[in-house]
């Protein structure tokens, strides 16, 4: 009864987004993407100007990004609490995830570092990259439950990282800008040292992100065993 | 393109009716993440793609790692060999 309820909500969900999908004018010019697209060049220097937006133009969108991450993670902790100390764990992983794990621990760090360093160049950024950043550290915790991460030291990182974040923004104060406006030199469009203190704010973003999501899934993994 | 666009779409549709139908748990958090990456594939044939390197990271794979974790806290992580 439940699985026929299921496909029925799936096909009306379908039926849903094929109206909307009627109504959609797909072939129309976007409004602002253009504007933006020939002004963020000159004014950022930021070659992915999804960055440019996203920290240039919005950056205090970003940073109230980043509080509501820190309010469900901080929620989500309070919630979890900690396991009683001779509390029973999980056995570790089968082989598969075990050999994973470690194979791919250093190809998601290298992976999530140069998706946050390149964020103002290519796709991608500080939130992308802290995700697979996160998945590196999880990813261990996951087969080998017995061992856990330095929970002190994720804090540190997190709050420094945040630190940062506000830091450069108050920088810019400072000099008389408004907050977070860009600073430092823009530098040649599509180096990796173009686009002033983007990069700056994207490696404070990863670190933050990746810090609180694998200190939250870590705790999450440290609860008691289940009987 | 299309074509590109419609082999997506049958894939992402087939995973989410196997998400529903599957018996084993762990097949069918499989499945949901055929369908994130499906849908990261489409973003980026709509030329979005940091939202697709948001959807990878964020829907297939913390995602997954998430319901993962719950699978085995609620004690279903294991393949049920019996059928």
């Amino acid at each position: 009864m439940r699985r026929i309820a299921s496909i029925l909500f799936l096909v009306g969900l379908g039926v849903l987004i094929a109206a909307i999908y009627q109504q959609m004018n797909l072939t129309s010019e976007p409004l602002v993407g253009r504007a933006i697209n020939a002004a963020a060049a000159k004014q950022v220097g930021a070659a992915n100007f999804v960055t440019a937006v996203v920290l240039g133009y919005r950056g205090a969108d970003t940073l109230l990004e980043l509080t509501i991450l820190f309010t469900a993670a901080t929620a989500g902790g309070l919630v979890l609490g900690r396991p009683r100390s001779g509390a029973a764990r999980d056995p570790d992983a089968g082989p598969i995830l075990l050999a994973g794990a470690d194979l791919f621990f250093p190809l998601f760090l290298v992976v999530g570092l140069y998706i946050i360093l390149h964020g103002h160049l290519t796709p991608g950024g500080g939130f992308q990259g802290g995700v697979i950043l996160a998945a590196a550290f999880f990813v261990p915790v996951l087969a080998r439950p017995g061992t856990s991460l330095d929970q002190p030291l994720v804090s540190a990182i997190e709050g420094l990282a945040g630190a940062a974040f506000i830091g450069i923004g108050l920088l810019a104060m400072l000099e008389g800008k408004p907050f977070l406006t860009p600073l430092l030199d823009r530098g040649d469009l599509g180096t990796l040292t173009s686009a002033g203190s983007l990069p700056l704010l994207y490696v404070a973003v990863g670190l933050k992100v990746g810090a609180e999501l694998a200190g939250l899934l870590a705790q999450l993994a440290a609860t008691e065993a289940s009987d | 393109m299309d074509i590109l666009v419609l082999i997506t779409v049958i894939v992402m549709l087939a995973s989410a009716a196997g998400v529903l139908l599957l018996k084993e748990f762990l097949s069918a958090l499989a499945a949901l993440s055929v369908v994130s990456l499906g849908l990261s594939v489409l973003f980026v044939i709509l030329r979005a793609p940091d939202v697709a390197m948001t959807e990878a990271a964020i829907g297939a794979g913390l995602g997954s790692l998430l319901f993962a974790l719950a699978l085995r806290r609620l004690g279903l992580w294991h393949i049920n060999s019996k059928n």
